[in-house]
Parts: structure tokens; sequence; C-alpha cells
């Protein structure tokens, strides 16, 4: 019994490790976009290209390191595709987003399809469990690179709002048109970037997915991670640092329905699968209770107005 | 928006509809004409790049467009539903298609039943459904493997290669022919050492590359060394468990080029047997058999060479099993048999053969095998 | 002063009805143009695409029947997006209130199979509507009560609902017959609905027409519509002026909801029979694209949904004729729905289209 619960326990924290890279970048993403004062719903759609176009440069050139680099970039263009019609007077965000969902979804799958069948070359780990006998232990602290340049990129994005002159910036911007309009600040110009940037992050996510884990490039890739960071940015009260915790709780979440198959208790596996989508309708109703204004919101947010 | 919007779009439309239609009506019975190859459909459910279940009917489809005086019109990532009626209905129509092969379970009934009823010249060939005579219309009929036999290999196989006497089988769904699979390959494994256990995740979905992945890291993380799989596309199953470092049985394809270090051997399709047959028969005006099923021996699956894992002793054994299975008359699932849950599913002294009707609807999980159909 | 001119300017409905109609015009038209240089991009040549999708859309009666066919549910489920969407929800879940609809409505008929099939089929409208009005309800009461955002709500309540779908088709109302394709039992062929007479089409058309029609009338001619359009317009507004929101914001989620649960209990009784993933096709997110073509007015969502259904209906040709994977369609898609949202952009800006301009 005690074995079983060490199992699942080790299972979920290898889980949390590893799924949650994916999260951490594109609620980062989302956040910087939203402190900006836009929401994207596109993500979703980023992430998946992103990962499309990883693996294809990874496979053409043999570099992993490039294929992040070019998801970034693609990223950054989906993502300035969607600021920029945005910034045009009337288009709805909200909607807009799920249109570049769509867009770069069925951009991915059919660029991708002759990348289906060959093996790319994948991102190394760093093991961090070298100190273990146990094979389990060292393939649980194996990390990816990438979630370390996660966190450090959390922990810059927290810096920049906090304490330099763009981060203040953005944060003006998001909080109020007038105040923007009164100091001067190119508030269509500044939305721009940050959601270009913010999608570069989730194209980075989505280089996760295919170059780490599960490593491999099809259709089926993305399961709603990039819809599900938008939550996770709103339970995290846009604090990047808060952005970490949250990943790391999704991705736990995601692993505990194979890790209870395997210790035996099979019933309801489609429920457990459905863990993370309850964990953030859980998270929603408890951080909107507590009336109209969301602490921490941007008040130029489209969804809190 | 005022109504008189709306109506101006729908009276446009329906105008340019009626013109392009009589056009079109005219276009396609000139096509038809053309074309006096013989045309054959095939519908996947899925990409057919899939390293898996669609690929092997791809495969033997490529093979196929060598043929003279054939024509093969193929369709990809057709869903179970009235969409797969819809492009039964626009092969025949608008391709000409006389033969048509939808590969997906789902599309049996009741789509390819409608269709065949609605056009009764034209030839419906499921792969997996449960043709029967007296409920189903003779212009159809279905085939299907016995790739449980080979899943029986693969078992002994994992038996030989596993150090801590622990396989593992990720499989989709827990239907029957599924079940048959996990059955199959934990009693190859216990015929090599009844005290190997075979741990089974069902990830609920046919096609879903995470949760395979997370499946098999949480097979690894019980001490699983082996692993094999039935869902569409075990590409990511495979090349996780290559990293990870332990052995691997293929299935549907031939995937040792994605695990060449693990890869032990592999339970294939062979489908070009089957399809080569019934085009023979169609081009030669012979009328395509209803019911068609066959193993090893009838060579609708094969099994992939042997993996530079795989120790002598275990190829010895395999190619021994194989050469009975070949000569007829081997069964698998052989009484005294105990489901995992202690009740008797096959008497002593009886056996179950690869036909035997009560296996297509399995519902059990044998003795040493680990986990519940749910 | 512009009320003034826009009653003595005789024309000025007449030009913003062209506005409305130019503008996507446009939009589509620009789409067209990209999609078409991707298509040069890819030695595809772009007359051909044209060719094939009115062939395979419009070309013949039966890609007709096909068009039609695909479109009949998304006419119901995009009234899930566009209803709500009149009061500024975006509720994009409705994809779980088709699937969770077709389940309920299989529950519902099960013990009623040897009655006649009229009582089969209301209990089975009445018991679908019911379960999608209260799944897409539930984000519309997180909404109302503690603000919650209904879009990711609907959408996280969307996957929970299909786990919940699977569950129940493959455990607790699992048909044990139903080896290979675990769906629950079926409801019998005497049951089963028949297609239109005379035209051969999906029943689910003549309901979803009504669906879109009532709907019209219900937003553009009632009070209760009117009321519902304000609030969309300015919440804050609304509520200073005592109208109801909470109210409205159910029964607008209500209504969607139901009119997707019903597209899934239809979905039941004229194709599968039984509840099954067949169920789980997508109708729902496709709604998503038609509500937002169609901007949220329920009788343009007709031709968008045939518009829609129409590019399904040609996809399979296109597969086949062009060599162009399924991926074309979603990409022309996307590039649609990017195009008719940009166009919002376009209206106001243009002095012709705004009143007192002609005179």
């Amino acid at each position: 019994m005690m074995h079983s619960i060490g199992t699942v326990l080790l299972a979920m924290l290898a889980g949390s490790l590893r799924v949650s890279t994916p999260f951490l970048f594109v609620s980062l993403g989302e956040c910087l976009t939203e402190k900006s004062g836009r929401i994207n719903l596109g993500n979703e759609g980023v992430l998946v290209l992103g990962a499309m176009v990883a693996y294809a440069t990874s496979y053409e050139t043999g570099s992993p390191w490039a294929g992040v680099l070019a998801a970034a970039a693609a990223g950054f263009l989906l993502g300035a595709l969607h600021g920029g019609v945005c910034s045009l007077a009337r288009v709805n965000d909200v909607a807009m987003g799920i249109a570049i969902m769509l867009a770069g979804t069925g951009i991915a799958f059919f660029f991708g399809k002759p990348y289906v069948q060959p093996s790319a070359t994948l991102l190394p780990g760093i093991s961090f469990g070298f100190w273990s006998d146990n094979a389990q232990v060292r393939n649980a602290l194996l990390v990816c690179p990438l979630f370390l340049l996660g966190i450090a990129a959390a922990v810059a994005l927290h810096w920049c709002f906090n304490a330099t002159r763009v981060g203040l910036r953005i944060r003006i911007v998001g909080d109020s048109q007038d105040a923007a309009l009164a100091l001067g600040l190119p508030i269509d110009r500044t939305r721009l970037f940050a959601t270009a940037c913010g999608s570069a992050l989730a194209g980075i996510g989505g280089a996760f997915l295919s170059l780490y884990y599960p490593g491999s490039w099809n259709e089926g890739l993305s399961s709603g991670q990039g819809l599900m960071a938008v939550a996770l940015v709103v339970f995290s009260r846009w604090n990047p640092i808060n952005c970490i915790y949250a990943s790391l709780l999704f991705g736990a979440a995601g692993a505990l329905g194979p890790s209870l198959q395997t210790v035996g208790i099979t019933w309801g596996y489609y429920l457990f699968y459905a863990a993370p989508y309850i964990v953030t309708l859980v998270v929603l109703i408890l951080t909107a209770r507590g009336g109209r204004s969301l602490r921490g919101m941007p008040g130029q947010l489209s969804i809190g107005r | 928006m005022p109504v008189s919007t709306a109506l101006s779009r729908r009276h446009l439309l329906q105008t340019t509809a009626g013109a392009a239609g009589l056009a079109a009506v005219g276009l396609s019975a000139r096509e038809a004409q053309a074309a006096k190859d013989l045309v054959v459909g095939f519908i996947y459910v899925g990409p057919k790049d899939d390293y898996g279940y669609n690929q092997a009917h791809a495969e033997a489809a490529a093979m196929l467009k060598k043929v003279p005086g054939v024509k093969i019109v193929e369709e990809e990532k057709v869903p179970e539903t009235d969409d797969v009626s819809k492009t039964m209905e626009s092969m025949i129509k608008l391709d000409g298609a006389s033969l048509l092969f939808p590969t997906s379970f789902g599309y049996f009934d009741p789509y390819m039943l409608k269709m065949a009823a609605k056009y009764k010249s034209v030839e419906f060939r499921h792969c997996g459904g449960l043709w029967q005579a007296d409920k189903h219309p003779m212009n159809t009929g279905s085939y299907f493997g016995y790739i449980g036999m080979c899943q029986y290999l693969n078992g002994i196989a994992a038996a030989h290669a596993t150090k801590t006497k622990k396989i593992g089988f990720i499989a989709a769904k827990p239907i029957p022919q599924v079940l048959i699979n996990v059955n199959s390959f934990a009693l190859g494994a216990r015929s090599v050492d009844p005290t190997i256990t075979t741990s089974v995740i069902f990830t609920g979905e046919w096609s879903m590359p995470v949760k395979e992945a997370e499946a098999t890291n949480s097979l690894i993380g019980q001490g699983i060394d082996v692993v094999t799989c039935h869902v569409d596309g075990p590409k990511v199953i495979m090349e996780t468990a290559e990293r990870r470092g332990i052995y691997t049985c293929g299935y549907h394809a031939d995937q040792s080029k994605l695990a060449p270090k693990g890869y032990l051997t592999g339970a294939e399709w062979n489908w070009i047997t089957v399809y080569k047959q019934f085009i023979a028969d169609a081009q030669a005006g012979k009328p395509i058999p209803n019911f068609t099923r066959g193993g090893l021996a009838e060579g609708f699956v094969k099994m992939s060479a042997f993996g530079p894992a795989l120790p002598e002793a275990g190829r010895k054994n395999v190619s021994a099993i194989k050469a009975e299975i070949m000569k007829g008359g081997f069964s698998v699932f052989k009484g005294p048999l105990k489901d995992n849950k202690g009740n008797v599913v096959v008497a002593a002294g009886k056996f179950l053969p690869e036909t035997a009707i009560e296996l297509e609807s399995c519902n059990y999980l044998v003795e040493g095998v680990v986990g519940s159909i749910g | 002063m512009n009320t003034l001119i826009a009653a003595t300017d005789r024309w000025y409905p007449l030009r913003r009805s062209a506005e409305a109609v130019l503008a996507p015009l446009v939009a589509l038209t620009g789409a067209a143009v990209l999609f078409s240089i991707f298509l040069l991009f890819l030695d595809a040549s772009p007359l051909d695409f044209l060719d094939l999708v009115w062939r395979g859309a419009f070309g013949s009666s039966f890609s007709l029947q096909n068009t039609v066919q695909r479109a009949a549910p998304l006419l119901l489920t995009a009234l899930c997006v566009a209803i709500p969407g009149q009061l500024g929800l975006v509720i994009i879940g409705g994809e779980a209130a088709v699937v969770l609809g077709g389940l309920a409505a299989t529950v519902a008929a099960l013990p009623l199979i040897n009655t006649s099939p009229i009582v089969v089929w209301a209990a089975m409208a009445v018991a679908g509507s019911a379960m999608g009005a209260f799944w897409i309800g539930i984000s519309g009461w997180l909404k109302a009560k503690l603000n919650v955002n209904e879009t990711i709500a609907s959408l996280v309540l969307a996957y929970v609902g299909l786990a919940l779908f699977n569950h129940f088709v493959e455990g607790l109302l699992r048909d044990p017959a139903s080896l290979n394709k675990p769906s629950t039992y079926g409801i019998g062929d005497a049951n089963m609905l028949d297609t239109v007479p005379w035209l051969d089409v999906h029943p689910g058309l003549p309901v979803g027409i009504v669906a879109c029609v009532v709907c019209w009338v219900l937003i553009y001619r009632t009070s209760v519509g009117f009321a519902c359009r304000v609030t969309g317009g300015n919440i804050r507004a609304a509520q200073l002026q005592g109208l109801p929101v909470t109210k409205l914001i159910l029964l607008a989620c209500a209504i969607g909801g139901g009119c997707a649960g019903l597209a899934g209990a239809i979905q039941v009784a004229a194709e599968y029979g039984r509840a099954n993933a067949s169920l789980n096709a997508g109708f729902g997110y496709t709604g998503i694209l038609i509500a937002f073509l169609a901007r949220f007015n329920p009788l343009a969502i007709i031709p968008m949904a045939i518009l829609l259904g129409g590019l399904g209906a040609a996809g399979g040709l296109l597969q086949r004729r062009m060599g162009l994977p399924d991926a074309t369609i979603q990409v022309l898609q996307g590039l649609i729905f990017v195009s008719i949202l940009a166009s919002d952009t376009l209206y106001g800006r243009f002095r012709w289209f705004q009143p007192g301009s002609a005179s």
C-alpha cells in the first residue's frame, strides 16, 4: 500500500516536472499579453504551430535548439498578426483569438504532414537525480533545460514588471488607457509587442511538446493546454512567479490518471483524465469569488469589463 | 441585422448553385465514362502516416496503385459519423468507385450498410466488422486478420528479454479486439515463464500522444521493461520506451526504425494479401468473398524481423511456435484458463481457436494480467 | 442631430444593410485572395480549387444534399453561441452540450421504446434540450453570480462534459452487445427519425431553420430580446436601467444550450440510434465559427452554415482530386474567420454608409 502511494507520488512529481513546461511557457506568454491589456486565446494554435515548426526545423537542421528558436519566431509572427488585427477598432479580441487558434492549428497540420513519420533530434535532458540508485527517481528528476529556462523567464518577467521602465509601461497600458494617453505612451505598439512576445513564449512551449515530451509530432499533440493556460494566468493573479506553481500543479493533475491505473485503480479513468480541467474550474470559481474586480487583473482586459 | 440582408445572401447562393449544378452534372457523367479502370476507394479514420493502423492499410493501397487497370482513390481522417456515408457516396458518384474499403470499425453500422442498400451494384468490404449472411446484404462483407497470434509471439519474445519479469501493454479502449491482444500477449509470455505479470493501462482514446507517453512512463516506473500496445499510432510509445532504454514489441506496422536498440519483434498487418485477392476477383468478374478471416498461415498478418535485442533462445522459441501456428490447429486460449478475477473462462480439455465466435465478445483479462476493464 | 437626419434620410436603412453585406463580402474576397496566393505557393491552381469546391459543395444534387446534411446540426450549435452572444457572452462549450444532450436523449428514450415513436421523439427532444440548457447554464450561472469568465468556464466544462460522457457511455450505460464500439443501448429502428420526404435531407434541417427563425423573432421582435441586446451593448447601462441581467444571462444560456442539446438528440434519433463517440464530431466548434461569421444574427446563421457545410462537403473531393490534406479546409476556415473579424473595423469608417450623408 505504502509502495503504491509512493509510486503514485513519484509519478506525479515526474509528471509535474514534465507536463508543466508547456503550461509554464504559455501562461507566461499569456501573462505578458494580458498585462498589456489584451487577451489572446489563440495561443493554443500558437502552441501547435510552434510544436510543428520546432520539429520540422530540428529534423531539417539536426539541431533541436534551432527548432526552439524557429518555434519562437513562428509564435512571434502569429502573435503579431493577432495583435495587429486586434488593434484595429472594434475588433473583438476574444473572437480573434479563436480564429487564430483555428488558423494556427490548420497551418500546423497542413505543413506538418510530411513530418509525422520521421524522427527529429530531440532536446537533451539534464539529470538532477544522479544521486539516486533508483531508476525511477532518476528518471523523475530528468529535467529538460527548457523547464529551467521557463523558470528563469518567469523570474525575469516578474522582475521586469516590477522594476523596469518597460514593465511599468506595459502595466500602465494594460491598467488604464487614460493614464497611458496622458503619459503619451504608444498604446497600440506596446500591446502589439507584448502580444507578439507572449506568443513567442507560447511557441517555445509548443517546441517542448514536440522536441522533448512526448517528443513527437502528430495531430493529437495538444489537448487544450493553450486554453487551460489562460485559466492558469487568472489563477496566478497575473503574477509570473505564481505561474510556476500553478503549472506544476496542473502537471501533477495530468499525471494522476495513468499513475493510478498502474497501481490498479482503474475505475473511472476518464474522470481522472479530466482532473486538470476540474482543477481549472475550481480555480476559476475560487479566484472569481469576491466581487467584480479581481485583484491583480489589468484594468483594460476585455474579459473584465 | 435586417431580414433583407440574410435573404439576399441566400438567394444569391441558390441561383448560382443551380447554374453550377447543371454544368457539373454534365462534367461528372463524362468523367465516369472515361474511367474504364476499376476504381477502388479506401477510407481511413486517421492520417495515412500514423506509423500504425491507418498506415498499414495505406501502404497496401500504395502497392495496389501499381496494379494495371486499377485506380485507387483514398480519403483520410474521415470521422465515424455520417461524414463517411457522404464520402462513400461521393466516391461512388463523383469518382465512379465500384469497390470500397472503409477501414475503421465504426464505419460498418449504420453507414456502410445504408450505402450498400442504396448502391446495390457497388461492393463494400469492411475491415473488422461482423458480417453475417442472414443479416447483411450480399454486396457487403468484412475481412480481418487474426493478429492475436502475433501478439502471442510478441509475448514469447518479451518473456525471453525481460529481466524484471514484468511486461506492459498500453491499450486504447477495452473492446474485444484489444482484449484478445492483451490476453494473447500475456499468455505468450506465461508460456515461457508463468511468473511473468502483464500490466495493462487503458488510455481511453485511440490516439492521444501525451496520455500514451504518460502511460509508458508510468509503466516503466512500476518496473516494467518490455512494452507493446494497441493504439492507432504506436510511434510515441515506441520512441518513449526506447529513450527510457526498455524493450518494445511493435504493433500494426514495423516500428523497428523508431526503436533500433530495444525492438524485439512486432505484430504487423499484411493487408496486401487480402486486397490483392479482392481486386483480382473484382477484375475477373468473380464474386468477392463476404467473410474473410485469416491469420499467419494465410498471410493476412506477419511478424517483423527480429531485433538485435532478442536473445537467441527467444528467436528459436518464436520461430518454433510460429511454425506450429502455420501448421494449423494451434490455440492460444486453451483450457483450463482463468481470468484475473478467478473465474474459469475456458474449461479444462477445451480450447478456443482463432475463429471462435466467443472471442469476438471477449470481455475479460486472463490470469496474470494486472489491471481491469474499468 | 443624427436621429433627425436619419428620420428624413429614406435611404439610410438600405445603406446600412449594404454596409452589413459589403463588409463581410470584402472580407471573404480578401480571404479568397490570400488563400489563392497560399495555393499558388503550393503549385496548386486556385481555379481548380474553386471548381472542386463548387462541385463538392453545390455542383450536383448529391453534393447539395451533402452540404445541407452537414449544415443541419450546425444551425443549432451556432445558435448556442449566437444567443448568448447577443448578450455579449462568448460561450464556446457547445460541444459538450451536444454530446451530453444526445446521451440524455438516449437515456430518456430507452424506457419508452415500446410506446409510439412520437412519444419517444418528444421525450428525446425534451431531455436533450434540458441537458444542454443545464450544461451551458452552468457557465451562465457562474458568470452571473460569480463573474467567472464564461469563455474559459464553458471551454473547461466542455472537456469535463466530454469526460463524463465517455465515462458513462463506456461504463454504466454501456450496451454489452456493443462490442467494438462502446455505445449505449439503442432506441430501436422503429423510433429512428426518417429523412424529410421529397428532399431526402436530414430531419435536423427543418428543425434548425425553424429554431433560427424563432430565435430571430425572439431577439429582434420581442421585448425580452430587446433587453438582451441592450445588455449585450453595455451591461452596466442595462443594470442601471433595472433590467434583470442575471435572469437574462441564464435565459440566453439555457436557450443556446437547449439548441445544442437538441442537436445531439436529433443526431441520435436520425443517424446513430444510440449514444457513442460518433456524437463527438466537432459540431460545437464549427458552430462557433458560424455564429461569429453570422455576427450572432440567427437568420444569417442559415447561409453561413450552408457555406461551411459546403466547405466541409468539398473537403473530401479536394483530398482525393488535388491531393490536398484536409487541413487545407481548416486553413481556409481560419483565414475566413480572421478576415471577417478584421472586417469589423470597416464598419463606421466610410461616410457613405452614415446617416445623413446622402442628402
